[in-house]
């Protein structure tokens, strides 16, 4: 059995823009993932993280298929996933299983968890017979931290941690292989992170699962990931071990935003310096050449403008950085310089539904 | 003497055919001139609720609200609607967590800011559209001659909590109060507000009132903080304090559980058990005894009382033990 789990090759998911009333012609393309090429070994969780609209999300559905890439390659256990179909694609999927950021909005609220649980027991051929069912559901429940008795009770009666018990144990009951987490813990409070995480982790143990966790929020990355991607407008900037990654950050992004995160101690907060980047990031649709996040980088040069960093081998750490000048960063020789904001349009996509209301009825404010 | 002083503010939700929500339970917490104040917990602790009843915003209807707010030498829950809007935007600003909703979509950002000049310092429209530039270019937004001219829904989530932060600050107020105004945003964006908002009222000698979950958030920016759980203040302590020795045991927890960027990834986290949820309506003593590892027979039945330390104040009749000094 091979050590990888998962293989993306240079992995695109690009959306296109449609414009025109008639015709339903393409204006440009959302480049959400524009080349993303990672592996992800058996049994370890594999972290991606990066700010709002980088395209986590987007990797994470493509990875499943539940988007359909643009190009590239998807191994999963040597199958080319992307070559599957209809019967077989189906049945491939039970052993790829996602949880999701808000469990309300994932969970139908008119089903009991039972039915919940059933239905994806059908959906893949497991349903054999009711007593065996019953037993595969108990336990799973029990796995998650919950009693038998919520079988028969809706996803409202639930507080927010244990609905995501139950979106949890949605994906385990399939006994699948990897997971996808797209911000398993970010709808909840804190106390009930530390429950949700902690729960994440004592599966992986008895289970031997694998993790993709997609959060925005960096220390609990650091806390359940044994490597870190960082995304930054659809490609991946950085990769490590997670303490790799918090001693030497290479990339000016790692950098800027593992300095921006707020650290629960005063004294800490007191002595730390902070990389500050100007501006937004850019839209997706429109992304700057060369380097992606040259148009925010303290250390950006010319040579950034004209040739697109490749993601490579920096060290026999395996860390993997996509920075011209990643060694130059680090020993000092490059300083960084300041930094006028670019102003940034909200994509049409993040537009508020009375925005485009009034862009389209009103004709006399200005097109965005 | 405080420039803020709430006094055992209560917020009582009634709507006809349901039980009466306490959502706010005698709160009460001081704001000295300069100072930047914080208000942490988790949500539904009743942060929103009692920053509303601070600035008189909660609805007319359908809610009950008792204590004190003085502002210097009034008392804001006295104020009829007018001298109390006259008192909004002129002495204290807001700053919410979702700008969109409290700019108005189809009026100029320059207007915006330019009608809080007109109507709390008397300018001319055209003295205060100069100063609107002015102010938008002191919040670090780019081309803000041309940006005056557009609308909120043309500007990142990150510009617009800065409009917003000029329109707040537009009057120069003695306080400002800021409910998660970086909650919304992402982190490097946050980083930047944060600072921003840090370097103005400390430029200003405004008072801040920042309300937030993130306890890392407290940890850089706020003198004092107050932890609130089920409607109360539980803890109140200066940062330092309250961060190296935590008393109340949900304080201590808290800490505990939250990962840190900065320590190497350990085992488990420590976790708090059950739910603020699982104990709808918020039972008689003390709130979060269901949940805490130190409860004794004390802590059920009869109100623990919120009472002055050495540091500032705490509710709990079984608190963390001090460190004690070798
Ligand atoms: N179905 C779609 N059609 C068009 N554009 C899309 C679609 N899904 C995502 N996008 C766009 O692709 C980009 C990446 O989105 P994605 O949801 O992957 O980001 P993300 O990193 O998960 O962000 P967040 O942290 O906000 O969840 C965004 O600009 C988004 O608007
Ligand atoms: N208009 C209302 N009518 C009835 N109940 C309300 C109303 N507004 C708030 N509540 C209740 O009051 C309690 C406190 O709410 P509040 O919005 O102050 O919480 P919060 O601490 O700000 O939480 P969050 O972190 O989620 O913003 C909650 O239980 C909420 O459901
Ligand atoms: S390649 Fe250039 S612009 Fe990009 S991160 Fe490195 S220095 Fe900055
Ligand atoms: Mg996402
Ligand atoms: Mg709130």
């Amino acid at each position: 059995m091979s050590d990888t789990l998962v293989r993306i090759d240079d992995l695109k998911v690009h959306f296109p823009i449609k414009s025109g009333l008639l015709f339903d012609r393409t204006v440009g393309y959302v480049y959400a993932v524009d080349g993303v090429s990672l592996t992800v070994r058996r049994g370890e969780t594999y972290g991606l993280v990066g700010e709002s609209g980088c395209g986590k999300s987007t990797l994470g559905r493509g990875l499943l298929r539940l988007v359909e890439p643009t190009s590239g390659a998807i191994t999963f256990d040597g199958t080319d996933v992307r070559s599957l179909k209809g019967e077989q694609m189906r049945l491939f999927r039970r052993r790829i299983q996602m949880v999701f950021q808000d469990p309300m909005s994932s969970l139908d609220p008119r089903q009991s968890v039972e039915s919940l649980l059933v239905e994806g027991l059908k959906a893949h051929g497991l349903h054999k017979n009711k007593a065996e069912a019953q037993k595969r559901l108990r336990s799973t429940l029990d796995s998650v931290g919950l009693p038998a008795s919520a079988l028969s009770k809706y996803p409202h009666e639930f507080s927010g941690g244990q609905r995501q018990r139950i979106g949890i144990a949605r994906a385990l009951v399939l006994g699948p292989e990897l997971i996808v987490a797209d911000e398993p813990v970010s709808a909840l409070d804190v106390s009930i992170q530390a429950q949700v995480v902690n729960l994440l982790g004592d599966l992986q143990e008895s289970l031997g699962l694998t993790y993709l966790v997609i959060a925005h929020d960096l220390a609990v990355v650091r806390h359940i990931s044994d490597t870190i991607g960082v995304m930054y407008l659809g490609a991946l900037v950085e990769e490590a071990d997670g303490d790799q990654l918090y001693e030497r950050p290479l990339h000016p992004y790692t950098r800027a935003l593992l300095s921006a995160v707020p650290i629960p101690d005063p004294r800490v907060e007191d002595r730390r310096e902070r990389i500050l980047l100007a501006g937004d990031l850019p839209s997706p649709a429109n992304p700057p050449s060369g380097c992606r996040f040259r148009t925010r980088c303290p250390w950006s040069q010319t040579r950034c403008a004209e040739e697109r960093p490749e993601l490579r081998v920096f060290d026999d750490s395996g860390q993997r950085v996509a920075c011209h000048f990643a060694e130059d960063i680090l020993s000092g020789e490059l300083r960084p310089h300041e930094v006028h904001a670019q102003l940034v349009r909200p994509d049409a996509g993040h537009t508020p539904d009375v925005g485009n209301e009034l862009i389209v009825t009103r004709t006399d404010l200005p097109a965005p | 003497m405080p420039l803020l002083d709430v006094r055992d503010l209560s917020v009582v939700f009634q709507r006809k055919g349901t039980a009466p929500v306490k959502a706010v339970d005698g709160v009460s917490f001081t704001v000295e001139p300069g100072q930047t104040v914080g208000l942490v917990g988790e949500s539904g602790c009743g942060k929103s609720v009692t920053s509303l009843a601070i600035m008189g915003l909660l609805p007319r209807r359908g809610n009950k609200v008792t204590g004190e707010v003085m502002f210097e030498e009034t008392d804001l829950l006295t104020l009829r609607p007018q001298e109390l809007r006259d008192r909004r935007g002129r002495d204290i600003g807001m700053i919410f967590q979702d700008p969109l909703s409290s700019l108005n979509p189809v009026i100029p950002l320059g207007v915006q800011v330019a009608e809080v000049l007109e109507r709390h310092q008397g300018r001319t429209r055209q003295a205060a559209l100069k100063q609107a530039r002015e102010l938008l270019d002191a919040v670090g937004i780019p081309d803000p001659a041309r940006r005056l001219k557009e609308f909120p829904h043309q500007l990142s989530g990150g510009m617009r909590q800065r409009a917003l932060i000029a329109i707040a600050l537009a009057c120069k107020p003695r306080l400002l109060i800021a409910d998660e105004p970086t909650t919304a945003l992402d982190v490097t964006i946050q980083a930047q507000i944060l600072t921003l908002l840090k370097e103005l009222v400390d430029d200003s000698g405004t008072a801040l009132v920042m309300i937030t979950h993130d306890l890392g958030v407290v940890a850089g920016l706020c003198d004092t903080v107050n932890v609130l759980y089920a409607g109360k203040v539980v803890e109140r302590a200066g940062r330092h304090q309250l961060f190296r020795e935590p008393r109340h045991p949900y304080t201590d927890g808290l800490l505990q559980s939250v990962p840190r960027l900065d320590v190497d990834r350990g085992g488990r986290l420590h976790q708090i058990r059950g739910s603020v949820s699982d104990n709808i309506p918020w039972p008689e003593g003390c709130a979060f005894a269901p949940r805490c590892d130190r409860v004794i027979d004390d802590c059920i039945g009869d109100t623990v009382p919120l009472e002055p330390t050495r540091a500032g104040a705490l509710r709990c009749t079984n608190p963390v033990p001090r460190e004690v000094p070798v």
